[in-house]
């Protein structure tokens, strides 16, 4: 079985990371507040981990509504 | 003496200073954040923390909605309106600059202004008519290639009188110039919208129509004038950490160090219950009030009312004068005797207050809420009557 590959949102802060985790609640897209890993930033942040499929539905769903800084696979 | 007050009833109508009493859900928010949650937002990433953090962000999300802003991060919080208009006036304006402001505004305006233009800032504040009304042609007739920036309150807290947001916006877009509007007295009291009132810089306080706790307010920056906005604090953020310089993003830009969480969770559910209302529902009950209290006093000897002559064209404020009897003393009668609860004085207004001809001896001021009642109105009318006989030359 092939393991699961997951991408991370990152944002300029938690603000902008909350208000993307109740957008995703609203659309029904599965996803995860994880805190930033420090191999990625050492941003003392969070971060929103989901599937990399997911990715262009989540971009799609977050666009116009929050910025994020960048996708990152983990 | 049927007007003299038992020991237990008290007529809150100080509204205009702060709103009492508070919607049940305020308070129970403020209790289940202390007793439940209690994390710092924006730091940790623990649950708690995110909890505190998706507080806040409903309390954003709620104020975005009143103020007809689309994406709510355009809010920064603040412990006040007073913090609020600080930042936006000595966060925009430089030395060489012209502001120009209204005759009616609050010393929150006024005192930073002063401040500014000890700097080298030049002001004009444009004179208003004797109810209080802001002429924007007035405005028209002051700008210079100077100007920068034109603040307005939203609605005067000495004599409720609203000005024409709408017509100023229009002149300050069409003219290049920022408009700053000071909603102390109107958030969450009268309908608002940053987008079609063309407003830039939207100061507001939580503790008065919106309903939530002293300690809370905030500032809404349009898109992009945070790249021209100087913060008026710097500090930890929780964001951007690994830097040393303060984030140029909106609202972490200015909302350095540990925000008032229990307060912000108070003013969302305080925002919640406006919304749910309805404000139009909430104007509706307080230009009543208004309009009662202003036809019973209009029929009492010996007293002058300020401001605009109709409920329509104020907020639920009235300022009055009862002939023969100081405003100090009259409130202390109300007090002490009818157990009727307002502000006499200046209100923090010396500019207001000069325009009516009211300085330096103030007025009475009543500010009516949402939870006031008619018959409240009846015996305050009751009260001032009395009064004013004692007044009266004999």
């Amino acid at each position: 079985m092939e393991e699961q590959r997951y991408v991370v949102f990152l944002f300029p802060s938690v603000s902008y990371a909350l208000k993307a985790e109740k957008i995703l609640k609203a659309a029904g897209i599965v996803h995860k507040l994880i805190p930033v890993p420090r191999h990625i930033s050492s941003d003392c942040g969070v971060c929103l981990r989901i599937t990399e499929a997911k990715e262009q539905d989540v971009a799609g769903a977050l666009r116009g509504k929050v910025a994020w800084d960048k996708v990152v696979l983990l | 003496m049927p007007l003299e007050r038992s020991k237990n009833s008290t007529i809150y109508f100080d509204n205009a200073a702060t709103s009492w009493p508070k919607p049940a859900a305020m308070i129970a928010a403020m209790i289940a954040y202390n007793e439940q949650i209690g994390g710092s937002p924006g730091r940790s990433g623990h649950h708690r923390s995110l909890d505190a953090g998706r507080i806040i962000l409903e309390t954003r999300e709620a104020l975005a909605e009143l103020c007809g802003c689309g994406n709510s991060l355009r809010i920064a919080f603040t412990k006040n309106a007073t913090e609020a208009l600080n930042i936006a006036l000595s966060g925009v304006l430089n030395p060489g600059d012209h502001v120009i402001a209204s005759a009616m505004e609050h010393n929150s305006v006024m005192r930073p202004l002063r401040y500014l233009e000890a700097q080298g800032v030049q002001i004009s504040v444009v004179p208003c008519s004797g109810a209080g009304s802001l002429d924007p042609e007035d405005v028209r007739r002051v700008i210079g290639p100077r100007t920068r920036l034109l603040v307005v309150t939203h609605a005067s807290n000495v004599t409720g009188t609203i000005q024409p947001l709408t017509a100023l916006g229009k002149i300050a877009r069409d003219y290049g110039i920022l408009f700053c509007v000071d909603a102390a007295q109107t958030a969450g009291a009268l309908p608002i919208n940053v987008d079609e009132m063309a407003i830039d810089l939207l100061a507001f306080t939580g503790h008065k129509s919106l309903c939530g706790p002293q300690g809370t307010g905030g500032l809404y920056v349009r898109k992009g004038l945070e790249k021209q906005l100087r913060p008026l604090m710097t500090g930890g953020t929780g964001s951007r950490s690994e830097f040393e310089e303060q984030p140029d993003f909106m609202p972490d830009k200015y909302e350095s160090g540990t925000p008032n969480t229990i307060g912000l969770a108070g003013l969302g559910a305080g925002a919640r219950f406006v919304l749910a209302e309805g404000v139009e529902a909430i104007r509706g009950k307080e230009e009543g009030l208004t309009a009662r209290f202003l036809a019973g006093l209009a029929a009492l000897p010996g007293v002058t009312v300020y401001g605009p002559p109709d409920a329509a064209s104020r907020t639920a404020v009235v300022s009055f004068n009862i002939a023969g009897v100081a405003p100090s003393a009259a409130a202390l009668g109300l007090d002490e005797r009818f157990g009727i609860l307002c502000r006499p004085g200046l209100h923090c207004a010396p500019a207001a207050h000069r325009t009516m001809g009211t300085f330096p001896q103030g007025t009475i001021r009543f500010g009516f809420g949402y939870f006031n009642k008619d018959e409240e109105i009846t015996l305050a009318l009751e009260a001032i009557g009395s009064l004013a006989g004692d007044g009266a030359p004999h």
